[in-house]
């Protein structure tokens, strides 16, 4: 991104935070956390009262535009404005150059995703991609930015509860049948659950058995200490792992793994649907081994004989089954070109850099089914500011630590400090809050202890904090498991928190609270 | 991989050694040679980085240019005659090696660099014995159009102290050609941090934070694309430095394993540099065009959480 | 952008320093950050001028002061301080406030030069000690005609230069003490250059209004016929301008000899917009003063050629880069574009003729390779000077990524005459190749040292006659300065012409013409030109990096007698040295810097002039 501002090219940062990118940013919108959908249908409303939308593209490759144009016609600048706080010429100058750009892309992280309405704030921007047609040309499109290495890859394989490796639906009777067949079972027809749902069904105690791999959900699930609760209830509870996490403390069995990225091969896909090759470079230790071979011992225990597949043999069965997206991706191809984008349905088909290119094709039939807008409102976040709690808490990460530490807790960076609420200093004059002083933080779930710290990129009234570093402060003791209906995510990022003074007897106490079972 | 945007690139035809080459318009005589399998010494050069040209080594004989050409820089032209081995090439190449021998330690330069000192007859002995080193500090102190004025006993060098200011890299810059490498990398050809750059000047010319302050007070942000374009081993990481100085820097055992980083969506290449079962390094190819051989921090640093173990294992 | 700054913070005088210049802060700017976006970072180009702001007040640059100049500039601190410590005039370190620089160069150095900086030793202590008042050896200050030479610099006041120079006029003109005694800060036409006071002006083109105009009045130039060849310019239109240059078969005056209506041309008609001027007035060859002569004497023919050039061209903005050692030039060709603006002759619409052009003055810091074109644009765009690879000339890719025209000064004054004349009139005087006249800077062993016009053809040996012969037994000339070559006093009847100093390996570079005699230290005056080059190397290629301190250890050995081997192997070392500077440096100044010494060697001036 930077080379393309070094190229000349205009940014427009969109963040409750003075960021890094911020700051390189030709426009700075600090909007209130939660507001991106406001933010979104005013800069909808406006391209379109200004006729800066693209009406060619819209007749030909969209549909639901009036509904769409009915929907955002409330969202005024000066509504905006009201409710996100940024500047109406802002969001206005943001409207006018993301419109008239020759080449333009909106591309996002956890901000927009980790809400209770995320989905709606996704479908805010495609609109806004659609209403421009800033989509499928080189150059242009809509670009979340993964926050890990094989998010993308693991939704992919078909770990999303109403997904079948390769995209497929799994309502989709002729698809499924498909998979019955290649895999010689039967598939449940209707979606499980997804973590979310995994933990209401915990509570409601349908759910009692939970076999987690590579996943530290007792620290990284919002409002923890619920979370570590129905952990320690579970009659039984496997983890299979490659560090000894806050979750495999809990566990009845714990399954070492090998690091699979430099201990074991296979496969990863990135953002940008990059299917990419892992090699073995070390032996694992002690009795750690990889994830497939561990699962298939576990699958023979259990009566199926699968054998003990090569991570080849493994790659070359799915690429039997997702014949769209991976079947012309051999190992050797990945090999060979560094990696594929998918979808690359046949060994001769170069991969595919740019998706939705259909939508400007002139022939109707290669173009396909028209994108719809969907039309969404705003709906502020679910965890209020009130009076008892007036002060917005957003987490996020910083670069040199990843989620909840136990990667990145390994290696000594020098751009590490102690974990700290970041608040600015006017608030920590109101509050009478030194910069370094330990604060108690409290939210409707919980509390930790945290030192402050005075930080010029955080605005009054909005606080900061990493989910990095459990052991110092327990964030997640405090977010808000409120979840997203579409995406199964919970907002994390907006949590309504107090800030009080630590009386000297609770300055003793670790920061560390509430743990499952206190 | 980068992405074809479909542009056929016209061929430029030349004649390098006597040899007709065509190669694509835009490319450097530098591309040419390689093209033709004809060895060029280069130092600054590297293939993701923009042409600084400053090193001279590739330099080479262009008919019609009243000096040498820097071939890393230099376009193709239709028609040119180009020598990569007449005598003003010869010895311009080998000045260059010896000058840079006579000041710097090039003892941890690669292989390449000491057949290169071979081939050409580098004698960096001829300048006399090298000064005493410089104490900490002193060359970045230096100021613009002032020196001491030499008698000519001891040829002057840039050896000093190694900074060793954080846990992830030092800086020997007793080591450093001035290649402007490790300063493109943090800038504008990679990073866009600019926590150092080139100041002072002259053969007082130095790499350095603003003030020379120390990393942890500078604008670094560890990624180590520094370390990752540095040819001489002026800027390595902690735990390379470590093994040297202990004497257990072993690279008949290394192997280097390609493999994907685990941190975030990005995908960026790594090259896994092992000896005996342990990480060395880490670096990424300069030709994938997801990274073009750069990373950030955590791809750099960050493997260490599969190499701490519980005690006893 | 995003960067990181120190702690430390500027103090009122430094932060009003860099305001002064950039204006105060915004109403919403936040201290903390840097301005962000392409428009912020737009404003690199003035990093110079702000690090003269605050140098020009503290007297040197301190963290607090560098950190608040990258905020308003949206600069990388790390990179600002690389290109504070590329000029010699900046200090990064506590400096006194009050500095002397002492000329110890090549002319000035056997002329009284060397004898102050030893008595201020004695007087003031080691160079660059004390914390009020200090003094520094430096290189050539450009004043060669009046050696020895000073320039003193005093924080929060104006530079002064003092010529002829004694140790107690400097240390008086340092400390600020004595009874109000102002320094000879001021112009001396008739001593520079002599021929004005010979009643032979009528023979002088380029000096003619030396020592005739007020410097300080426009209307005085105009009584002269100032602004006659910008309205014929406008008359003719810029094809035409083009056309008279192109016949006038004007070469470049600043030592690369190129024509200059061929540069004039390429750039009028490069697609590209904007396209940018430059006057390249960053003369700081040793023993060369002719541009200083003529700006502080007659500052607005520059403007008013430089404007004829914008105009042709298709410029609308031009920069004046003038080296940092010249101080009353800076300060009436300051004074003359700001009176030239209030006259509407420049602006945007000159003339009423319905276009606009204007000048931006900078100042260089003492960094003799920003006088090589391209290190001058990396300079004047806020970074390090260092040259730049060409291709691409600056023709099609110069100031900013533009088609830049670059002169040089004297240069630019032909302009005149060639509008006022035409082409082809000018082109009458002189060769049949270089045509016109040429300005000569006699200095070193000479006995009426000044600046000379005489037309092309001249030969060496006239042009020591105007000047008075030289003094003592002549033993060489050095040519063209520094970056020159000794010649034979066999050669004196070459004539000066770009082709005759071909003919004789030489080159006229720009334009000194140095007599040494036999009482001349040859061994230390190598060693002096040696310790320039070494000096003034910005770094970049390592033949000039390395290659100018092998061969000022070289000469050190050879002057001592403590060679290598033997002289024969040392001479072999610096052929050797040579060869790879002249065959593979970045620029002219590693092409040039083994120049003389080499010529010295080939002449045998190292063993004969070797004390016995």
């Amino acid at each position: 991104m930077l080379a393309g501002i070094r190229h000349g090219a205009k940014l427009y940062t969109v963040d409750p935070r003075r960021t890094s990118s911020a700051q390189w940013a030709d426009g700075w919108l600090g909007l209130d956390v939660g507001t991106d959908v406001a933010l979104a249908n005013a800069v909808g409303r406006e391209i379109i009262t200004t006729g800066l939308h693209n009406r060619a593209f819209i007749d030909r490759a969209t549909t639901g535009f009036a509904d769409y144009a009915a929907t955002v016609e409330p969202y005024t600048l000066e509504w905006a404005e009201r409710i996100t706080q940024v500047p109406a010429g802002m969001i206005r100058e943001l409207a006018h150059r993301y419109a008239t750009a020759d080449r333009a892309q909106l591309c996002w992280t956890l901000g927009i995703t980790e809400h209770h309405n995320a989905a709606d704030c996704v479908f805010a921007l495609i609109n806004l991609a659609l209403l421009t047609g800033h989509v499928g040309r080189y150059g242009s499109g809509v670009c979340p930015l993964r926050g890990q290495n094989n998010v993308q890859g693991g939704g992919d394989m078909g770990a999303i509860p109403a997904k079948l490796p390769g995209g497929y639906d799994l309502e989709d009777d002729t698809e499924r049948a498909r998979f019955e067949t290649a895999w010689g079972a039967r598939i449940p027809p209707k979606p499980g659950r997804h973590l979310s749902q995994m933990f209401e069904a915990m509570e409601t105690g349908q759910m009692r058995t939970l076999y987690c791999i590579g996943e530290n959900p007792a620290e990284s699930e919002a409002d923890a200490a619920h979370a570590r609760a129905m952990l320690s209830g579970l009659d039984h509870l496997v983890v299979q792992d490659i560090f000894r996490t806050a979750t495999a403390e809990l566990a009845d069995v714990v399954l070492p793994a090998a690091a699979d990225w430099c201990e074991y091969d296979g496969t990863v896909t990135s953002s940008e649907r990059r299917v990419q090759r892992l090699r073995k470079a070390l032996d694992p230790p002690g009795q750690a081994r990889p994830d497939t071979h561990i699962i298939c011992d576990l699958a023979t225990r259990l009566g199926h004989a699968w054998g003990r597949p090569s991570a080849e043999q493994v790659w070359d069965e799915l690429r039997s089954v997702s014949l769209k997206w991976h079947a012309g991706m051999s190992y050797q191809r990945l090999d060979e070109l560094g990696g594929l984008q998918w979808p690359c349905p046949a060994e001769d088909h170069p991969g595919s850099t740019l998706l939705h290119e259909r939508l400007w094709d002139t022939d109707p039939v290669r173009r396909g089914t028209p994108a719809p807008f969907t039309p969404v409102e705003h709906v502020p976040p679910v965890d209020e500011l009130t009076e008892q709690f007036p002060i917005r808490l957003t987490t996020g990460r910083v670069l040199d630590s990843y989620n909840s530490g136990v990667q990145t807790g390994g290696y000594a960076s020098p751009l590490r400090r102690r974990e700290a609420l970041c608040i600015d200093a006017r608030d920590g004059a109101r509050l009478g809050i030194a910069d370094g002083e330990r604060v108690l933080i409290t939210s409707r779930r919980g509390s930790v202890e945290a030192p402050v710290r005075y930080d010029p990129t955080v605005r009054p009234g909005l606080a900061f904090i990493t989910p990095h570093f459990t052991e110092q402060v327990d964030t997640n003791l405090l977010t808000n498991d409120a979840w997203d209906p579409k995406s199964g995510t919970a907002e994390f990022k907006a949590t309504a928190i107090r800030i009080d003074k630590v009386r000297a007897e609770q300055a003793s106490r670790a920061g560390r609270l509430a743990v499952a079972g206190e | 991989m980068t992405v074809d945007l479909g542009t056929i690139r016209r061929l430029v035809e030349l004649t390098v050694d006597g040899e007709q080459v065509r190669v694509p318009e835009g490319s450097t005589i530098l591309d040419a040679c390689r093209a033709q399998d004809i060895e060029t010494p280069t130092l600054c050069y590297a293939p993701n980085l923009t042409p600084v040209n400053a090193c001279r080594v590739c330099v080479v004989e262009l008919e019609g240019a009243r000096t040498l050409v820097p071939s890393c820089a230099r376009p193709v032209e239709d028609g040119m005659v180009v020598h990569t081995d007449s005598e003003r090439v010869r010895h311009s190449r080998k000045m260059v090696l010896e000058l840079l021998d006579s000041s710097v330690d090039l003892s941890q330069s690669g292989e390449d660099v000491d057949r290169w000192k071979d081939q050409y007859g580098v004698d960096a002995g001829r300048y006399g014995p090298p000064a005493a080193p410089a104490a900490a500090g002193e060359r970045d102190a230096r100021h613009a159009g002032h020196h001491e004025i030499p008698d000519g006993s001891t040829a002057a060098t840039v050896a000093q102290p190694v900074k060793e200011d954080n846990d992830l890299y030092v800086r020997d810059y007793g080591r450093c050609i001035m290649c402007y490498k490790c300063v493109e990398a943090c800038g504008t050809d990679a990073q866009n941090t600019f926590a150092i750059a080139v100041a002072g000047r002259g053969f007082d010319t130095r790499i350095t934070t603003e003030f020379a302050v120390e990393l942890p007070d500078s604008a670094c942000v560890y990624c180590g694309n520094c370390i990752g374009v540095c040819p001489t081993g002026a800027l390595k990481s902690v735990s390379e430095h470590e093994l040297r100085e202990a004497g257990q820097w072993d690279p008949d055992d290394e192997t280097v394993t390609t493999t994907i980083c685990s941190f975030c969506g990005v995908g960026c290449n790594l090259e896994l540099h092992v000896q005996h079962n342990q990480i060395v390094n880490v670096t990424s190819p300069t030709d994938h065009s997801v990274t073009h051989g750069h990373l950030c921090i955590k791809g750099r640093f960050g493997f260490q959480h599969v190499q701490n173990l519980p005690e006893g294992s | 952008m995003d960067l990181k700054f120190l702690e430390a913070v500027p103090t009122q005088g430094e932060q009003a320093a860099v305001d002064g210049l950039v204006g105060a802060p915004g109403e919403g700017d936040d201290p903390r950050f840097a301005a962000g976006g392409q428009h912020a970072r737009d404003l690199r180009h003035l990093l110079l001028p702000a690090l003269h702001a605050v140098s020009d007040t503290a007297g040197w640059i301190s963290q607090g002061a560098l950190n608040y100049i990258c905020q308003r500039l949206s600069v990388p601190p790390a990179e600002a301080y690389g290109v504070a410590t590329f000029y010699a005039m900046f200090s990064l370190s506590p400096r006194a406030p009050r500095v002397a620089h002492v000329c110890d160069d090549i002319v000035c150095a056997r002329l009284g030069g060397s004898d102050i900086a030893d008595e201020l030793a004695a007087t003031l202590g080691p160079a660059g000690s004390g914390q009020v008042v200090t003094w520094l050896r430096s290189p050539c200050l450009g004043l060669c005609e009046r050696a020895p030479a000073a320039m003193v610099q005093l924080a929060g006041d104006t530079d002064q230069a003092i010529a002829p120079a004694t140790a107690d006029g400097v240390r008086t003109a340092v400390a600020g003490t004595g009874n109000g005694h102002v320094p000879a800060g001021g112009s001396q036409p008739s001593v520079s250059a002599p021929q004005t006071r010979r009643g032979d002006g009528q023979r002088l083109r380029l000096l003619r209004r030396i020592g005739v105009v007020d410097p300080d009045s426009l209307d005085s130039y105009r009584s002269v016929g100032g602004y006659a060849g910008l309205r014929r310019a406008i008359a003719v239109g810029p094809g035409r301008v083009i056309q008279e240059v192109s016949d006038s078969k004007l070469m470049g005056r600043g030592g690369a000899a190129f024509p200059t209506g061929v540069k004039w041309d390429a750039v009028a008609k490069a697609p590209v917009r904007p396209h940018y001027l430059i006057c390249n007035a960053d003369e700081s060859e040793p023993g060369t003063f002719k541009d200083r002569v003529l700006m502080e004497d007659d500052p607005f023919a520059l403007i008013e050629a430089m404007t004829i050039a914008g105009y042709a061209t298709g410029c609308e903005q031009g920069y004046l880069y003038i080296r940092g050692e010249y101080p009353l030039a800076t300060r009436r060709l300051q004074a003359a574009i700001e009176q030239a603006r209030h006259r509407s002759l420049l602006g945007s619409d000159v003339m009423g003729a319905g276009f606009g052009f204007d000048i931006e003055l900078r100042r260089g810091a003492g960094a003799y390779i920003c006088g090589e074109e391209t290190a001058l644009m990396n300079s004047l765009e806020g970074y390090r000077g260092e040259p730049r690879n060409k291709p691409p000339f600056p023709t099609v890719s110069g100031l900013f990524g533009k088609p830049t025209v670059i002169n040089n000064v004297e240069t630019l004054f032909n302009v005149l005459d060639i509008l006022t004349e035409g082409g082809p009139a000018f082109a009458q005087t002189g060769t049949e190749r270089s045509t016109g006249t040429k300005l000569f800077c006699l200095c070193g062993a000479v006995a009426e040292p000044g600046l000379y016009e005489v037309p092309f053809g001249a030969t060496l040996r006239e042009l020591l006659e105007l000047a008075g012969g030289s003094t003592g037994s002549l033993r060489a000339i050095l040519l063209g300065g520094a970056a020159g070559s000794f010649v034979d006093p066999e050669a004196l009847d070459v004539a000066l012409t770009f082709e005759g100093m071909r003919e004789i390996g030489a080159s006229l570079g720009s334009g000194v013409i140095m007599p040494v005699d036999d009482g001349t230290d040859m061994p230390g005056m190598l060693r002096r030109i040696a310790a320039f080059f070494r000096d003034e190397s910005c770094g970049q290629c390592v033949p000039c990096r390395v290659g100018t301190v092998r061969q000022e250890e070289s000469l050190a050995r050879l002057a001592n007698g403590t060679e290598i081997g033997s002289r024969a192997r040392e001479f072999a070392l610096l052929d050797d040295l040579t060869r790879v500077m002249r065959d593979s440096s970045i620029c002219g100044l590693g092409h040039t810097a083994p120049a003389a010494v080499q010529s010295a060697i080939s002449l045998n001036l190292l063993e004969r002039g070797d004390p016995e």
